[in-house]
């Protein structure tokens, strides 16, 4: 919807570009700020929760069974990292491949429904997918989970967390920016048109459910990148990754941060990672608690996530 | 010669639909010759907005065959019969709200490029239809209303907007549903001038209440009741048919309005 908004009143161009030089900036400061595996994790929530805006803030479509393509790209991405000895990238842009393949059955069945049932599609086929894996021991680990996953890159010692956030940044990065332009592309206009009045888009000729197929491939792709970094960065895959918890926490990263203000769901989940490492530090047991709390309280006064309500806010100020 | 005595652009064959159980299409045999201005008649809830549906996609029928220039579309996704040359109006002014006046047009002129793909692309990829899309809002007179919300518009000047986005599809055959409906004296003559301007080298079915507007545009016209064709011929004869005058024209004959 920031989307939109953005024609109505124009920000300036420099405003957009001042903000991601700070964004570039804070990311390459982030390891030195906070525990290094803490940064890393933010990374890759952040992809996840991009991936989830894309379909819900830009196709209007709300996935509740994402973790299927976070996780099935963790364990495609570890496999590839123990078997193959391949440099880290390769093993997760293996894994976000598999998710995007998974995602396009899914999605083809998917995409024929919309709202609440389209949630309930992803969300059955998010269960199988976990149902799988906890069965598929032999492959998965089942509920040991996939032990000893490497961090190969042309031999650099990355054991030390801080020095493979480095290493991990430009391939979040590069995802981030794949998300950014498939937004403001003309498949990105087409998506848009088709969320805000379908009827209208297909008589115009554009066959809405291919749009929102592709979109929901290349949304499992992106949240595949952010699954199999996250792999790599733990070594270890569990069962978890496929836990239908794990789609509802992308989905409240987004409506934390902002639903389709893409960036709004970087923010959540910076918010989040953050929060439950300081809460687990302090030796809180009841973190769920905690973000649930927060998690309504955004919810109820900020309508448009935080991001959302601060560029909002910001370009009310630059208009004056 | 007459456009009537041509070949037919689109048919249909015993068109039937049913809502549960009622029939608001029935049995509807209708041709539109090539190059013709064919107008829809009827009173409200007669069923030409639904034949509309069948004709462009949007609704399955229950039974019965659609035939564009020969080649049957009986069942086609709207997009598809849209890529074949058919644009429609909505009876109720469907746009994107929250988009320009501009963007729709571009949308409209890309759609069969299929540039619309290219997620990697910048979105500025559109502005190579902006000039095309300015000459066609010039053309309905929205000229100096590009950069305004679609939302925002006044209603005349969506229905004007409905129109330049069929237009840009550079449709063979053209579905105006109402497209004076709400419109004051002068739009409606602005309307009708630009439809007759537009409909060279296209066929028009035409759906309108307007009985001068019918006189002025149609060469063919089908009268619809409770989901049935009444009457199908050339304008001069439906106007003078004994069944229409008392159905719907009267003794007001020829006024505006006569069919409500
Ligand atoms: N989706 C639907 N479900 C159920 N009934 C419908 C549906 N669409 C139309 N109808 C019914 O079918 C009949 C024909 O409706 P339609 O909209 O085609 O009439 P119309 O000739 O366009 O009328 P108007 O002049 O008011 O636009 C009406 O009785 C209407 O209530
Ligand atoms: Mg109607």
């Amino acid at each position: 919807m920031t989307s939109l908004l953005l024609q109505r009143v124009r920000t300036p161009r420099w405003a957009g570009w001042l903000l991601l030089a700070a964004g570039a900036l804070l990311a390459l400061w982030l390891p030195n700020g906070l525990y290094p595996a803490v940064a890393v994790d933010m990374l890759c929530w952040a992809l996840f929760a991009v991936a989830i805006d894309l379909l819900l803030g830009y196709g209007g479509l709300l996935s509740f069974g994402h973790a299927a393509f976070w996780g099935t790209s963790a364990y495609t991405a570890g496999l590839i990292a123990a078997h193959l000895g391949v440099p880290f990238p390769v093993a997760v842009l293996g894994g976000a491949l598999a998710a995007a393949a998974l995602a396009a059955p899914i999605g083809y069945l998917a995409v024929k429904r919309s709202g609440i049932y389209f949630a309930m599609v992803t969300l059955a086929f998010a269960q199988l997918v976990y149902f799988v894996a906890n069965g598929w021991s032999s492959v998965t680990g089942g509920e040991n989970g996939l032990q000893s996953v490497p961090r190969e890159l042309f031999g650099l010692d990355l054991s030390d967390p801080y020095y493979f956030y480095y290493a991990a940044l430009p391939m979040a990065a590069l995802g981030l920016l794949l998300a950014w332009r498939i937004v403001h592309s003309p498949f990105g206009r087409v998506l848009v048109a088709i969320r805000d009045n379908p009827a209208r888009a297909r008589a115009l000729g554009y066959p809405a459910h291919r749009y929102k197929l592709l979109a929901f491939v290349l949304s499992a792709f992106v949240a595949g990148l952010g699954g199999g970094l996250f792999a790599v960065a733990h070594g270890f895959v569990s069962l978890d990754v496929v836990h239908w918890t794990t789609s509802g926490k992308g989905v409240v990263l987004v409506v934390l941060g902002g639903i389709g203000t893409l960036w709004g769901g970087v923010v959540g989940a910076a918010l989040v990672v953050n929060l439950e490492d300081q809460l687990s530090q302090a030796g809180f047991t009841l973190i769920g608690l905690v973000t649930g709390g927060i998690f309504v309280l955004v919810v109820l006064l900020f309508r448009r996530g935080l991001w959302g309500s601060a560029v909002a806010l910001l370009r009310r100020y630059s208009r004056l | 010669m007459s456009p009537l005595d041509g070949p037919a652009a689109l048919t249909a064959r015993g068109l039937i639909r049913d809502f549960r159980g009622f029939r608001a299409v029935d049995q509807v045999d209708l041709t539109v010759a090539a190059g013709s201005v064919h107008a829809l008649v009827g009173p409200n809830g007669a069923g030409k907005t639904t034949l509309f549906n069948l004709l462009t996609g949007f609704l399955a029928p229950t039974a019965g065959r659609i035939e564009l220039d020969g080649h049957d579309i009986t069942g086609l996704p709207p997009e598809r019969v849209a890529r074949l040359g058919v644009a429609r109006s909505f009876q109720i002014t469907s746009l994107f709200p929250q988009q320009t006046a501009r963007t729709h047009v571009e949308l409209a002129l890309q759609s069969g490029t299929g540039l619309g793909w290219r997620f990697w692309r910048s979105h500025r990829l559109l502005e190579r239809f902006s000039a095309r899309a300015g000459e066609l809002l010039d053309l309905v007179g929205l000229g100096d209303a590009g950069d305004t919300l679609a939302g925002s518009l006044a209603y005349g000047r969506k229905r004007a907007l409905e129109l330049a986005i069929a237009l840009a599809l550079d449709p063979k055959v053209l579905l105006l549903d109402e497209p004076t409906a709400g419109m004051g004296l002068e739009d409606v003559d602005r309307t009708v001038e630009l439809i007759a301007a537009v409909r060279d080298g296209r066929t028009v079915v035409l759906v309108e209440h307007n009985m001068s507007v019918v006189g002025r545009l149609a060469d063919a016209v089908t009268v619809l009741q409770a989901g049935r064709v009444l009457v199908e011929g050339p304008y001069e004869q439906v106007r003078t048919d004994p069944r229409v005058i008392e159905a719907y024209l009267g003794s007001s004959e020829g006024s505006a309005d006569a069919a409500h």
